[in-house]
C-alpha cells in the first residue's frame, strides 16, 4: 500500500461532501535572516468547513503564529509567503494585491490578535473604532454603523454605554470581547483567533471561550483558533492540528486526538498537563527542546525527543492514517506495518 | 508544618500594603494586600493562587521587601523584619529569602554571560566560598539544576538559551545563596507546557533534596496541586482560603475556589457550562467598603455579606476559609439574615 495520498478528503477524516471555506496546500513561509532562510511554516495543508472551529496547538516557535499570518496574509519582511496557496471562498490569497485584500478582510475574514490592548487604538473610543472599520468597506449612514456598533456590543454582553470608551477604560476580559465584536462587524465567514484568550485569567479564559463558541454557533463563522494550551480548546474545537518545528505532526477530530493521539509529540503533550482532578501521578514533560529551523534534521522532527525512534525516523514522514487521526509518525507508515508482518 | 515550641520559618500577620492612586492629588487608596496572615514553613512548598490582580506579587514583594507593609508584619524565623535595619541583617535575610521572577527573558542582564550573576550572587553572599572557587562551585550549581555541559553553559550570554534553561539559570542564581525559602513569582507561566513539567519537578527536588521551602505564586491552579502541599487562595488583596492542596482542591470551602476550579480546562472533565457564566471581571478595590469582595460574583451571597468582612476560619483540620455561608455550613458562626438562596 502506497502512503496515504494528502488528498481533501483525508485532510478531514470523511469524505468531501463541499468545497471547503478555507483550502491550505504546501503553504511554506520563510524568514529571510543573516544566516539564511528560516522555514518557519513548511509544506502546510489545512481545510477548514464552513462553520467548523478548527484548533491549532503547539509550543512557542512551532510557526503556529506564523502560519495564521501566512493565512491571512499579514507577514511583513523578513517573513514571507515562499510557496504554497491559501484559497479562501474560492479565490488565492496569495496572489491577491493589497486592493483586494483589503475588501476582503473584516468583510468576509476577520482576525483577533493575541493583545487586545496593543491590538485597539488606545487614543479611539470604541465607537470610532468600530466605524473605521465599517467607513472603510462603504457604509455611509451614521445611523447604520451606530447600531451595528451596539449590536455586535450587544453580541459579546458588553454594554452600549461602553462605545464611548477608550481600552484603557475595559478590563483585560472586556478588551477581547470587544475586539471579537469588531470581528463581526460584517459576520464573516472566518474569524481567525491567534491565542485570544491567553492574556487572561482561567475564569475570564473559560467565560469567553463559552461565548465565542456560542456565538459561532449562532452566528455559522468558523474558526481557526491558535493556542499553545491544548486543554483550552478540548471541548470546543471540532478539529485540532498539533504543529511541531513548523510542520503539522498530527491532525484529527479533537475528541479523537485526545482519546488516541497518534504521534508522540501529542502524547507527550497530553502527558505534561497536571489535571486538578483524579489522582495525582508524577510527570516527565518532554526532554530536549525543538530543533533549530535554521539547520533542521533531514528526518523526522521529532526524533531526536522521541522514545520510539528508529531507523525509519532519518527520512521525514508523511501523513499516515492511524485509524483516529493523521500523524506524521513513521510508527503508522505503512512501511512499517509490512516490516512489522 | 512546623511544632508550636518553634517559630515557623516566615509569619506574615496583618499584613497589608496599599497604594495611593490617581495622580499627586489623588485621595484615592487602592487595597493591594488587606490583612493578610500565614505561614510557611520549613521544606514546604506554598502556593499562593489567584487571578491577576489579586495581590499575590505584591506578597512576594513585601517578602523580598521590595515594598515596605503599610501595616502589619513579616516575621523571618521568629523575628520581625521591620527591625532588621543594619546592612548585614538585610544581606542575610536577602540571601536566605531570594526571588525568582516570571520573565526569563528579562531577568536576565543580557550584557553580561550566565556566569555574571551566580558569581556575584556568590560573591556577596557566600563568604565561606574562596574567590578561586567560585567558578566550581557556581558549575555545581548550575550541574545540580539538571543544566548539561555544565562549564559551558555558564559561558554563554541569556540569548543563546531557551526559556526553560534561563529560568533554570534564574534558580541557580538563587540558589547560590543557599537560601532557606525561594519567593518564585509565576516561574512557569512563560515557558512552554513540555518544559514547564520539568521546573515543577525541579522545585519539589529542591524541596526534597536541599530542604528549600518555597512560595510558589500562581495562576495555574493544576500546577500548584501539583507540586504544592500547602496553598493559599486569594482574591482581591484577601487570603479567601488555605489548607493542604488536596484537601483545598477536593473540598473546596470558598465559592471563589470553587469557580476557579471549574473554569479550569480539562479534557478529562465533561464540560458542565450554563447559560450566565461568570464573566470573570475582577472586583475593584479602590477604596473598599466592608463586607466580602467575592459578594457580587457570588451565587450564594446572603445579607451578611454585604456589610461584613469575613475573617479566615478553620473549618477542617488546618483547612480555612473567609466565608459566611461556609462557615454557617460548618457549624461555625450564625448567618444574620435567613433565606439564603438556594443553587
Amino acid at each position: 500500500m502506497p502512503s496515504v495520498p494528502m488528498s481533501e478528503a483525508s485532510l478531514l477524516g470523511a469524505p468531501l461532501l463541499e468545497v471547503p471555506l478555507l483550502q491550505v496546500r504546501g503553504l511554506t513561509v520563510e524568514y529571510e535572516t543573516a544566516a539564511g532562510p528560516v522555514r518557519a511554516v513548511e509544506s502546510f495543508d489545512l481545510d477548514v468547513r464552513r462553520g467548523e472551529f478548527v484548533g491549532v496547538v503547539g509550543e512557542s516557535g512551532c510557526g503556529k503564529s506564523t502560519m495564521l499570518f501566512g493565512v491571512a496574509q499579514l507577514l511583513s519582511p523578513p517573513a514571507r509567503v515562499s510557496a504554497g496557496s491559501v484559497v479562501f471562498n474560492g479565490r488565492d490569497l496569495v496572489t491577491m494585491n493589497a486592493k483586494q485584500l483589503a475588501a476582503t478582510r473584516w468583510r468576509d475574514l476577520s482576525v483577533v490578535m493575541q493583545s487586545a490592548m496593543n491590538a485597539l487604538n488606545p487614543v479611539k473610543q470604541l465607537a470610532a473604532q468600530y466605524e473605521d472599520v465599517m467607513r472603510a468597506h462603504g457604509e455611509k449612514s451614521r445611523e447604520v454603523i451606530r447600531r451595528r456598533s451596539e449590536e455586535v456590543l450587544r453580541l459579546v454582553g458588553i454594554d452600549k454605554e461602553h462605545l464611548s470608551s477608550y481600552p484603557h477604560q475595559l478590563s483585560g476580559g472586556m478588551r477581547q470581547r470587544a475586539m471579537i465584536a469588531m470581528a463581526l462587524l460584517f459576520t464573516p465567514d472566518l474569524v481567525i483567533m491567534d491565542e485570544p484568550t491567553s492574556a487572561l485569567d482561567v475564569v475570564a479564559q473559560r467565560s469567553l471561550m463559552v461565548q465565542i463558541k456560542e456565538l459561532q454557533q449562532e452566528l455559522g463563522f468558523a474558526v481557526v483558533f491558535v493556542t499553545h494550551d491544548m486543554s483550552l480548546v478540548s471541548h470546543f474545537s471540532d478539529r485540532l492540528v498539533v504543529m511541531y518545528a513548523a510542520k503539522a505532526a498530527e491532525i484529527g477530530p479533537t475528541r479523537e486526538v485526545f482519546a488516541h493521539p497518534g504521534h508522540p509529540y501529542t502524547q507527550g503533550l497530553l502527558d505534561a498537563f497536571p489535571s486538578v482532578r483524579g489522582p495525582k501521578v508524577p510527570l516527565t514533560g518532554i526532554p530536549g527542546s525543538p530543533p533549530n529551523l535554521l539547520h533542521p534534521p533531514t528526518g523526522c522532527r521529532f526524533a531526536a525527543r522521541c522514545p520510539h525512534r528508529f531507523e525509519l525516523c532519518d527520512t521525514p514522514p508523511d501523513l499516515y492514517d492511524t485509524g483516529h487521526t493523521l500523524a506524521a509518525c513513521h510508527l503508522h507508515s505503512p512501511m512499517r506495518k509490512e516490516a512489522v508482518r | 508544618m512546623t511544632d508550636i515550641d518553634t517559630p515557623p520559618l516566615l509569619e506574615a500577620r496583618g499584613l497589608t500594603r496599599h497604594f495611593k492612586v490617581g495622580g499627586a492629588l489623588g485621595r484615592k487608596t487602592l487595597h493591594a494586600v488587606d490583612d493578610a496572615n500565614f505561614t510557611i514553613g520549613e521544606r514546604e512548598i506554598v502556593a499562593l493562587v489567584g487571578e491577576s490582580g489579586s495581590g499575590k506579587s505584591t506578597i512576594a514583594r513585601l517578602l523580598a521587601r521590595v515594598y515596605k507593609p503599610t501595616a502589619g508584619e513579616i516575621y523571618y524565623q521568629g523575628r520581625p523584619l521591620s527591625r532588621m535595619r543594619s546592612r548585614k541583617d538585610l544581606l542575610a535575610y536577602r540571601s536566605d529569602v531570594p526571588m525568582v521572577f516570571q520573565d526569563p527573558f528579562a531577568s536576565l542582564n543580557p550584557a553580561y554571560r550566565v556566569s555574571h550573576g551566580i558569581l556575584r550572587g556568590l560573591a556577596l553572599h557566600r563568604p565561606d566560598v574562596p574567590k578561586r572557587e567560585r567558578r566550581a562551585e557556581a558549575e555545581r550549581i548550575v550541574a545540580s539544576l539538571g543544566l548539561d555541559a555544565a562549564g559551558d553553559v555558564l559561558d554563554r550570554y541569556p540569548y543563546e538559551l531557551s526559556g526553560g534553561q534561563r529560568q533554570r539559570i534564574g534558580f541557580a542564581q538563587a540558589l547560590a545563596y543557599r537560601p532557606k525559602l525561594i519567593v518564585a513569582d509565576e516561574p512557569v507561566s512563560m515557558l512552554d507546557v513540555s518544559v514547564r513539567i520539568g521546573l515543577l519537578n525541579l522545585m519539589a527536588k529542591l524541596r526534597d533534596d536541599q530542604g528549600v521551602s518555597l512560595l510558589y505564586i500562581t495562576h495555574d491552579i493544576a500546577s500548584a496541586r501539583y507540586v504544592a502541599d500547602r496553598v493559599m487562595v486569594m482574591y482581591a488583596g484577601h487570603v479567601v482560603e488555605s489548607g493542604p492542596v488536596e484537601d483545598v482542591l477536593q473540598a473546596p470551602k470558598h465559592p471563589y475556589t470553587q469557580l476557579l476550579l471549574d473554569a479550569v480546562p480539562d479534557p478529562r472533565a465533561p464540560l458542565t457550562v450554563g447559560p450566565g457564566t461568570d464573566r470573570g471581571e475582577p472586583p475593584k478595590v479602590i477604596d473598599p467598603t466592608p463586607g466580602c469582595r467575592f459578594r457580587r460574583r457570588c451565587p450564594f451571597a446572603v445579607a451578611q455579606c454585604e456589610t461584613v468582612t469575613p475573617e479566615l476560619v478553620e473549618l477542617a483540620p488546618q483547612h480555612r476559609a473567609a466565608c459566611h455561608v461556609a462557615a454557617a455550613d460548618a457549624g461555625f458562626g450564625e448567618l444574620a439574615v435567613a433565606g439564603r438562596s438556594e443553587s
